[in-house]
């Protein structure tokens, strides 16, 4: 890459365009061309770079003097990261973003088609438009290396693979492996690549554009090299090379999408569509398809609001939390209070960063449940091949535990997931400082107010919450709650350790609940209080499943726990009054012993094995309606269990609990999988609208007075007519 | 005036070291290294260090991994330190760790390095076995062959003997006696009765018991989960028998001379697992980065004995020297530990630091003295706690010093046997 300065003096290059950062040389017979987008970390694809693509390949096409081309990027550890996201956004109509579509199509069919042969070159990330490019070319070189990552995640972003990845992607690695990725969207590592028949071959960094040219060279005179056949078993040839089999292929992968999104997710099913087209009326039939669908897709409601959580969760990432600017301090050793779940999950994460872990307990017991839970957690990691057993043995070895506080005077951070109890963490708080002289005490509490309990504290400044959601190493969410003491530093610290967990970090205002649990409880009370008027467990949750959540409101409590549900219950009613009041039902539930899936007892029932077995039809008996049940529409059960949680996420963002809607929208969908193509609680009230808003909400107060009031923000906006958000689809 | 490190003080900061298991029991499934990085992780975590500031980590072992024959650099591998610490494997039979502890101390002396981790580990459930002198011929003939046909034709010679594996014995290689062969012969030799060893195997028991029921053996353990299902973490040595007597341990028969030894599984150290490690530094630097150290290494010696004549009465050679070398004498000593590989040796040794003949040997006029017996191994010793080879060096000196600690006592000594005739002694001393 910097010999190329030395050769630009030697050989002027063929091309150079600096504006959008592409250098052609040509080296004895062969075109390198190197992409290196100024001013931008990595590599993407946008309408400017594409004619100066399309001016190269007609040069190579035209220039004697050039026989085979080699594709590089100028960027250290990337490739092609992918289309302009920003560009897509912009797309006002289906007809702009076909014809953005047919213009990437265009541009890689003339590639494909160059007589002359392409060689890619990839080191780093080949993403989407990126891999599509990879796809075009004759013939693909990656390097055997962790950051080569190769996948098509338009699904992620509610849309398909715009630039003929339909249809060249399954006729390179089969049609099953193609679907597989084109629905999930998940990353190839390069062994995997190699495996699938996604590249030809995998080599070294250092020699990546020695061999590279070499294999260019090679194919260029004719010399065929020996290209790496894709592995095509009996099934194979069972399932994909005839039309009865691929049918079956389809209408199973149909099948599955439809199991997973509930169809609230049209992009994947578009996918499939393209590629069937491809594969019944030929390929340019196939193109045809995928660039009506991404069309359509991009100007979608559902992408709109991917695309706006993924520009939110980037500008997220890059705020440090902080009022003032201030400097985090590196956390190189962590002490977590309690081995129990939150605490071993919470050391499941920290393991796999560079820090060092101390988790401390009360029994040697208690550790080594501790420990074995985050040795499970690593363990299914290396099981999966996420991790090598090397990775796996260093992660483990850097948790500790001890019994008393030694070996905390050197953390940076220690963090309590100690028993519920004002006094326990004021105890542990105390002890902490005394031997962590120099620590920031962050809380995991779900329920106690950080003030309360930094009121046992010597130094308020470094004390904060760090509120984790179980399954720690599965839900992306961590809420950093200040208080109005916690210092702009200790702030940043908490932040920036918790990103470098890979955790989406919002920063909150110290209040009950927070935010993420302010706004769950009224959901979950309403959803109590359908129960305790006749509403049946299953329907409820299926409703609610409908509505798009992960899981419906009885599930929930059965997983997390009722009794911890029950514990935060009378704080929240305290803080809140009527419309925090925990249902009849809950309350009569927690009493007879049913704390969910953990005691095998609770809405549901569970066997021996902890696999759920249907409604416990007895929790009727405990419902003040008792066992006569009444059918309530999925509209009715929308209306009075999410509406109120839309209605306190604005209060809290009144308050100031939330700093921005962008931030309540990123909590709601990241800490308890508020449906994702609604973009979180302030869009869907933006799609909804305030002044429909409150007009439903006073018609429920109307019926329940005191649990549906509008908040006055709420209702200031339904005069107004304003937004949470300036423009729909815009970047936050 | 110490007359070890010549002005620059080598400091003992701390030592751990996982739990003494015998062989085949709690910790079998752990290799030595995994048993290393047990115990090394936690003194970097326990005492608080910034890995970054180690200069060098070495570590005995006695049975090697074929497979990583430098395990001292497959611990220093932990992602505690940087990828750039230099590590080396010693070996010095028993006394490795010794070994290993008094080759960083050289190094902090000479001002190579200022902050060193010594320890060791073994594993004797996981020792390689070996393949017959036949077989491994055969095999090597077999991978060099250039043909197919050659190579069968070559493997066609094995014969069944060929299978018998071979495993390590505890034997000396000069004189094929095994350690316990040795240890019976200088029962004889020195006229030790079968009571006074059995007395003092028990004596042994009894103190680890105390020293582990009052938790001074458990603060310097490392707690090790236990596979297969990690439900556990073993936190104390499995070997010490708290409810053993006298007559348990008459009752026993000798193992090598069945008819006149005196030798048996009771008064002999048992094959155990486990792994040790201390933390070094230059006193300057201990002083720099805050830490207090527990003692510091006054002097050491080594020296050896024709492994013919008494297998383990070299430490009867080295004392005086290390003491003559800290310019102290025994009466000087408030603490006293011995390594115990056989009650028979432990009595051997104390009757020749008493000896003149034997002082003579080492070139001194007066014997060196009696050992008091309350001051000696007062939580036990190899016999009870155990004897992992490569690791029992740092136990020593990890109890030696925390002891001392806590008595408020000035001097150490502390002396080791070791196979093929050598022994050592160390004199360690606080403040």
């Amino acid at each position: 890459m910097t010999t190329l300065s030395v050769n630009d003096a030697l050989y002027p290059p063929l091309v150079r365009d600096d504006a959008v950062g592409v250098t052609v040389h040509v080296d004895d017979g062969v075109a390198v061309i190197v992409y290196d987008q100024p001013g931008v970390p990595v590599n993407t694809l946008n309408t400017r770079v594409a004619p100066v693509f399309a001016h190269i390949f007609d040069l190579i096409e035209q220039e004697s003097a050039i026989f085979a081309a080699v594709l590089c990027s100028g960027k250290p550890d990337s490739w092609i990261a992918g289309a302009d996201i920003d560009e897509l956004a912009r797309v006002r109509t289906a007809a702009d973003g076909e014809a953005l579509s047919r213009g990437g199509q265009q541009l890689l069919d003339r590639l494909a088609a160059l007589q002359k042969p392409v060689v890619a070159a990839m080191h780093g990330a080949a993403l989407g438009g990126g891999l599509e490019v990879a796809l075009a070319c004759r013939h693909r070189i990656a390097t055997d290396h962790v950051k080569t990552i190769l996948a098509l995640p338009e699904v992620q972003l509610g849309l398909i693979p715009g630039a003929g990845g339909t249809q060249r992607l399954p006729r390179t690695v089969g049609l099953q492996v193609a679907l597989d990725m084109m629905l999930t969207g998940k990353n190839i590592r390069a062994k995997k690549a190699l495996q699938i028949g996604l590249v030809h071959e995998l080599v070294h960094p250092s020699i990546l554009r020695a061999v590279a040219m070499e294999r260019a060279r090679q194919l260029g005179r004719g010399e065929s090299p020996t290209l790496r056949a894709r592995k095509h078993g009996a099934t194979d040839m069972l399932l994909e090379d005839n039309a009865l089999g691929r049918k079956l292929v389809f209408k199973q992968a149909r099948e599955t999408v439809l199991a997973k999104t509930k169809g609230h997710y049209p992009a994947p099913l578009a996918a499939i569509d393209a590629v069937q087209r491809g594969y019944t009326d030929g390929v340019s039939e196939g193109l045809a398809e995928e660039a009506r669908r991404f069309g359509a897709l991009t100007v979608s409601d559902v992408s709109r609001q991917l695309v706006y959580l993924f520009f939110a969760t980037t500008a997220l990432k890059k705020d440090s939390g902080a009022t003032i600017d201030a400097e985090a301090t590196p956390v190189r050793k962590v002490g977590i209070l309690g081995a129990g779940f939150m605490g071993a999950g919470i050391a499941s994460v920290a393991v796999q960063q560079p820090t060092l872990v101390r988790m401390r307990d009360a029994s040697l017991d208690r550790i080594a449940s501790g420990w074995r839970a985050v040795r499970d957690v690593l363990r299914e990691r290396l099981k999966r091949k996420q991790i090598t057993r090397q990775q796996f043995d260093d992660m483990l070895s850097r948790l500790s535990g001890t019994t008393d506080y030694s070996g905390f005077a050197s953390a940076e951070l220690v963090i309590e997931a100690v028993f519920e109890d004002l006094a326990v963490k004021h105890q542990v708080l105390r002890e902490v400082e005394a031997a962590a002289p120099h620590a920031i005490f962050a809380s995991n509490t779900s329920t106690i107010p950080i003030a309360d309990i930094a009121q046992a504290s010597a130094r308020p400044d470094r004390v904060l919450g760090m509120h984790f959601f179980s399954p720690v190493h599965k839900m992306p969410l961590l809420e950093v709650i200040v208080t109005p003491h916690t210092s702009a530093s200790t702030t940043a610290t908490a932040v920036q350790y918790g990103r470098t967990l890979g955790k989406t970090v919002i920063v909150v205002r110290d209040g009950p609940g927070f935010y993420v649990n302010r706004i769950l409880a009224p959901y979950l009370n309403e959803s109590g209080k359908l129960l305790d008027d006749g509403a049946s467990i299953d329907a409820l949750d299926e409703a609610l499943v409908k509505f798009g959540f992960p899981v419906g409101p009885a599930t929930l409590l059965d997983e997390v726990g009722l009794d911890i549900a029950g514990k935060s219950g009378p704080i929240m009613a305290a803080a809140f009054g009527e419309r925090m009041r925990p249902s009849t039902t809950l309350l009569r539930v927690i009493d007879s012993g049913r704390v969910g899936r953990k005691a095998r007892r609770g809405f549901y029932r569970y066997d021996r094995k902890g696999k759920r077995d249907g409604v416990d039809e007895d929790v009727y008996a405990l419902t003040p309606a008792g066992s006569v049940r009444r059918v309530y529409s999925v509209e009715e059960i929308r209306q009075r269990t999410v509406l109120p949680m839309l209605n306190e996420a604005v209060r809290c963002l009144d308050e100031g609990i939330v700093r921005s809607a962008r931030d309540g929208d990123i909590g709601a969908v990241f800490g308890i999988g508020f449906p994702p193509f609604l973009g979180g609680p302030f869009r869907y009230l933006d799609t909804i609208g305030a002044a429909v808003l409150v007009q439903q909400l006073d018609a429920l107060n109307r019926q329940f007075p005191g649990r549906y009031e509008p908040a006055p923000l709420l209702r200031a906006m339904a005069t107004s007519g304003a937004r949470f958000h300036e423009v729909a689809g815009s970047p936050a | 005036m110490p007359t070890f490190g010549h002005g620059r003080r080598v400091a003992i900061i701390a030592g751990v070291r996982t739990p003494f298991a015998r062989s085949g029991t709690a910790l079998k499934d752990y290799t030595a290294i995994d048993l290393g990085r047990f115990a090394v992780a936690e003194l970097v975590q326990r005492t608080n260090l910034d890995g970054t500031a180690v200069d060098v980590l070495v570590f005995g072992t006695v049975v090697q991994s074929v497979m990583a024959p430098n395990i001292a650099r497959e611990v220093a591998l932990l992602p505690h330190f940087p990828r750039t610490l230099q590590a080396y494997t010693v070996g010095r039979a028993c006394a490795s760790a010794n070994q290993a502890i008094t080759d960083a101390a050289d190094q902090i002396a000479l001002g190579h390095a200022d902050v060193a981790i010594a320890g060791g580990a073994e594993s004797l459930t996981q020792v390689p076995i070996l393949h017959s002198r036949g077989m491994s011929d055969l095999l090597v003939a077999a991978s060099k062959a250039k043909s197919m046909t050659q190579r069968l034709a070559i493997l066609a010679r094995v014969r069944p003997r060929d299978f018998v594996p071979i495993t390590p014995a505890i034997a000396e290689p000069s004189t094929g006696e095994s350690m316990g062969q040795s240890a019976d012969k200088m029962a004889k030799l020195n006229g030790i009765p079968r009571e006074a060893q059995d007395r003092f195997a028990l004596a042994s028991h009894q103190k680890a018991a105390v020293g582990t029921a009052d938790g001074r053996l458990a603060a310097e353990i490392v707690p090790v989960p236990l596979p297969p299902s990690y439900e556990t973490m073993l936190a104390a040595d499995n070997g010490i028998r708290a409810d053993s007597t006298y007559e348990q341990l008459a009752a026993l028969r000798p193992v090598f001379d069945k008819q006149y030894g005196s030798v048996t599984a009771g008064n002999a150290s048992p094959l155990t697992d486990g792994a040790s490690a201390v933390l070094l530094m230059s006193e300057e630097r201990a002083h720099a980065l805050g830490y207090t150290p527990l003692a510091f290494i006054r002097s050491y010696a080594y020296a050896a004995v024709d492994p013919a004549e008494q297998l383990l009465q070299a430490p009867v050679l080295a004392a005086p020297v290390a003491l003559q070398r800290a310019g102290l004498t025994l009466s000087d000593i408030d603490l006293v530990e011995m390594h115990e590989a056989f009650a028979a040796q432990v009595l051997s040794n104390i009757q020749g630091l008493a000896s003149p003949a034997w002082a003579a040997r080492a070139g001194f006029s007066h014997a060196t003295g009696d050992i008091d017996p309350e001051r000696l191994n007062v939580m036990g010793g190899s016999l009870s706690i155990g004897h992992p080879f490569g690791a029992t060096g740092g136990r020593i000196v990890t109890t030696l010093c925390n002891e001392l600690v806590r008595r408020g006592k000035q001097f150490g000594m502390l002396t080791v046997c070791a196979a093929g005739g050598m022994g050592h002694a160390m004199i360690v001393e606080r403040a």
